[in-house]
């Protein structure tokens, strides 16, 4: 892959990386009094091997001009595997936890071990890390197909990457240190926020670098959600992540917001990285890859637009309804009620919009079990989020707030349709990104399909009747006014469930499982065997001689 | 770019663009979809004009329900109290001896009892108030600071060596960590404290009972008692029963006699008004009754 890239492109990446193991070291030096001193430890490492890396490779020979006329693949490649790394890690760390919640002693009173520390480990370790990622590597490759052109140099895509996964090893290593800040899904300290910050607007730049070059007259759907994924997730990060840090030493910091205003920006950034991460981007996911394993044109044009700009504007205002009966002033969270409302229209209109496309290939779900998980995936699509406008309501609310059911809630998405779509997409691009005409084995992608489907319909039952137990019992009152239950009742009551979950969990753990490794065999069969020799229909189209130069 | 077309399986025209393979049709947006954004919007418009909903300046559009949270909250808190002082006034006001006697009374102090001590009491006590390692168990009726209502409650109000001034204070010291007493003298001790309460002794054991009464009268009966009965009055535990609170076999015994004991429960004053402690007290005394 080094090889790949020009001297000036390789030169290029040994002074990025030199800078980052200078800013490593200065991290070291600064907090060798404070865990910050660790993360620097880390920082330095990973750009020194980098460095290392580059250095190996730097005399090999210069890649080819006629590379210029073929899409840039590895770093998809290498997103794709990276992906499939952090689901397995974040999965069997989603079920450790599950399990903790069913067994609470398992933690041997090790710090690290603790359900507190570890639990971020899984919910950033499969959004960040496995969302991430395979967000990250779909744009790449739907960026360039769609826009017939090349991603504009080489530098830029493995800034992106490999910075983004050096922020995620540096959150998880924090938590299981103690290191957080309190915000749920913003739990990273300042430095590493910052570090995010920097990678992201360089992934916009690829965004509206590549699209300048597109050999399109139009910018294809897919794109605007990636984009409104990108640019949107760049706003909330840095809104609900300014603090002051306790000294440039300390990885500690301050937030800039405090109380109720602390609870509303936090709530804001919450329910749109739900909207923009986990929604928007995948609907970018989904309207390539399903039209195009389908093989079917998208139903309405005109569906797609309503939809998405539904989507983007309603979002905004949905935050406040996690804050429900709070010290929030109501009219805020009437807002927040009645725009998650309106948002079910467009909502329903997207995953109606991705089955009606699958009319004429219906015959090809039955049988492709690629096909059915990006249809599944719709469904589920459509199921969490008619559930989410139902809990928005103030009084359906009262019951299922700070329940299990929002768990649940979050599951239906997170794995019936975040990781259905993402796992349905995958099986469509490694064989086209490893030229190869199908995946390792087909038959491990319908076992993949069954333990997803019923891994999530077992972790999403569990958890509505846990939850609307646990909200019904908190509720329950004797004749003569007093609580029926203790709090310590409705826990004996949620054992069953909780060890239910973990085994639907656990499921859809050894799905992933099956997953890595066929797509790892894939490689694998990529790397021993003669490759189908797809090139000549998967080529951008010639740019103008300007754009050719190397570098650009 | 490719001509608008006709596709073959929904007889719709696309859009004319097509992305790497990728065509869209021309199909309208569906009515259902703009009848439901349009009763959806309806829906929140009504809303907005009958609940809080835009801020002005300085306040916010107060809606022509005049719905306030707060006000609700505070209303909802008046009524369950209300409904609660039917029978809890008449639990603050009378003696323990006469909600005892009052049958109807008493079962709504055992089903608010229930609730209060299940979130106050048994994460130490445990749900039964069978306590474990280190937390006495309630419902044995073993009690060590007295078990009629009132001194539960005072017990309860003012726990045991907790940072509430009036609270009760105790502590075994730490014989064998301060060499008060040498490991012989323990050896024998341990053996006769553990004779009081019939346990089978070994023929070495029996041997150090004798030399363990003397040690136990010069050392322990101060608090213990002559017999080794305890004193409720000190907070000392009875050792001649069956009931032990950090074990009672060998090791547990020369444990506590080597290192001390000086157990801890928080005062519940403050936290809890003095009806609730009331209603506890009343609901510990009957842990350990068959289920009625």
């Amino acid at each position: 892959m080094i090889s790949g890239l020009t001297v000036s492109e390789r030169q290029s990446a040994l002074i990025i990386l030199t800078v980052m193991a200078f800013v490593g070291l200065a991290m070291a030096i600064a907090g060798r009094a404070d865990l910050l001193g660790f993360h620097g430890g880390i920082v330095l490492l990973i750009s020194t091997a980098l460095i290392f890396a580059v250095i190996g490779h730097y005399y090999d020979p210069e890649p080819p001009k006629e590379r210029l006329a073929e899409y840039y693949d590895d770093p998809t490649r290498v997103g794709i595997v990276l992906a499939m790394i952090w689901a397995v890690v974040g999965m069997a760390v989603g079920v450790w936890v599950a399990a903790l919640l069913a067994w609470p002693d398992m933690t041997w009173d090790v710090g690290w071990l603790s359900f507190g520390r570890l639990r971020p480990v899984h919910t950033s370790g499969v959004i960040f890390g496995f969302g991430g990622n395979a967000l990250i590597a779909t744009s790449f490759h739907v960026l360039q197909r769609t826009s017939r052109a090349r991603l504009p140099d080489q530098i830029s895509p493995w800034f992106v990457l490999i910075g983004y996964n050096l922020f995620c090893v540096v959150a998880a290593t924090g938590y299981l240190m103690g290191l957080t800040q309190s915000k749920e899904y913003a739990e990273p300290e300042w430095y590493a926020d910052l570090w995010l910050v920097i990678v992201w607007v360089v992934y916009f730049l690829i965004y509206l670098r590549t699209l300048q070059r597109r050999q399109e007259p139009h910018i294809y759907v897919a794109n605007w959600y990636y984009m409104a994924f990108i640019l949107v997730v760049a706003v909330l990060h840095i809104v609900n992540n300014l603090a002051v840090p306790v000294s440039l030493g300390h990885a500690k910091s301050y937030s800039l917001f405090s109380g109720v205003q602390d609870a509303m920006v936090q709530w804001w950034y919450g329910h749109n990285a739900v909207a923009f991460f986990l929604t928007a981007g995948f609907l970018g996911m989904m309207y390539y890859y399903l039209p195009k394993r389908a093989g079917r044109p998208i139903f309405s044009y005109r569906l797609s637009i309503i939809s998405f700009w539904g989507i983007t504007f309603m979002y905004m205002w949905a935050g406040s309804h996690h804050l429900h009966y709070t010290a929030l002033p109501q009219w805020v969270q009437t807002l927040g009620m009645t725009f998650s409302i309106i948002l079910l229209v467009p909502s329903w209109a997207s995953a109606g919009n991705a089955l009606a496309t699958l009319n004429g290939a219906w015959h090809k779900v039955r049988d492709d079990a690629t096909l059915r998980f990006m249809m599944v995936a719709a469904v589920f699509y459509g199921l969490a989020t008619f559930e989410g406008s139902f809990m928005a309501i103030r009084a359906v609310n009262s019951l299922s707030h700070y329940t299990d059911w929002t768990i649940g809630h979050v599951h239906g998405g997170a794995l019936g349709w975040v990781a259905m779509i993402t796992f349905g997409s995958f099986y469509a691009l490694v064989p086209w990104m490893w030229k190869q005409e199908r995946m390792y084995s087909s038959k491990l992608v319908e076992v993949h399909f069954w333990l997803a489907l019923s891994g999530t319909i077992i972790y999403v039952f569990a958890m509505w009747n846990s939850g609307i137990i646990q909200g019904l019992m908190w509720r329950t009152y004797n004749e003569n006014g007093t609580l029926s239950y203790s709090f310590i009742d409705s826990l004996v009551a949620m054992h069953p469930y909780y060890i239910a979950r973990a085994f639907g969990g656990l499921l859809f753990l050894a799905g992933a499982v099956v997953c890595a490794y066929n797509i790892w065999m894939t490689i694998r069969l990529a790397r021993a065997q003669d490759t189908v020799d797809n090139s000549k229909a998967d080529i951008p189209v010639p740019q103008p001689a300007v754009a050719l130069q190397a570098g650009e | 770019m490719a001509l608008e077309k006709l596709d073959p399986v929904t007889g719709r025209k696309t859009t004319g663009h097509e992305w790497n393979g990728i065509e869209e049709l021309d199909t309208p947006v569906p009515r259902v979809v703009l009848f439901f954004l349009a009763i959806f919007t309806l829906f929140s418009i009504v809303y907005w004009i009958l609940m809080p909903a835009w801020p002005t300046w300085t306040s916010y559009t107060k809606g022509l329900l005049g719905n306030d949270q707060r006000e609700i909250l505070a209303e909802q808190l008046k009524t369950a109290a209300a409904d609660r002082s039917v029978w809890m006034d008449k639990v603050a006001k009378a003696s323990f001896a006469e909600i005892a006697a009052n049958p109807a009374l008493m079962r709504d102090v055992r089903e608010a009892g229930r609730t209060l001590f299940g979130d106050n009491c048994a994460v130490c006590h445990g749900v039964k108030g069978t306590g474990g390692p280190g937390f006495p168990d309630l419902a044995a009726k073993a009690w060590l600071w007295g078990g009629d209502p009132a001194a539960i409650a005072e017990t309860i109000s003012v726990g045991i060596n907790s940072n509430d001034p009036k609270s009760r204070m105790s502590q075994m010291p730490a014989f064998g960590k301060t060499a008060m007493l040498d490991s012989a003298k323990i050896r024998s001790v341990v053996a006769y404290v553990r004779s009081l309460s019939n346990q089978p002794l070994s023929p070495q054991d029996k041997a150090l009972v004798e030399a363990g009464q003397k040690v136990f009268a010069s050392d322990c009966a101060s608090c213990h008692g002559d017999n080794g009965m305890g004193k409720q009055d000190l907070g000392a535990p009875n050792l001649t029963d069956a009931t032990w609170i950090y074990g009672g076999d060998e090791r547990a015994i020369t444990n506590s006699i080597n290192n001390g004991r000086q157990g801890q429960m928080p005062h519940w004053s403050g936290r809890l008004s003095p009806t609730e402690i009331k209603i506890l007290a009343l609901y510990v005394g009957t842990l350990g009754e068959k289920a009625e």
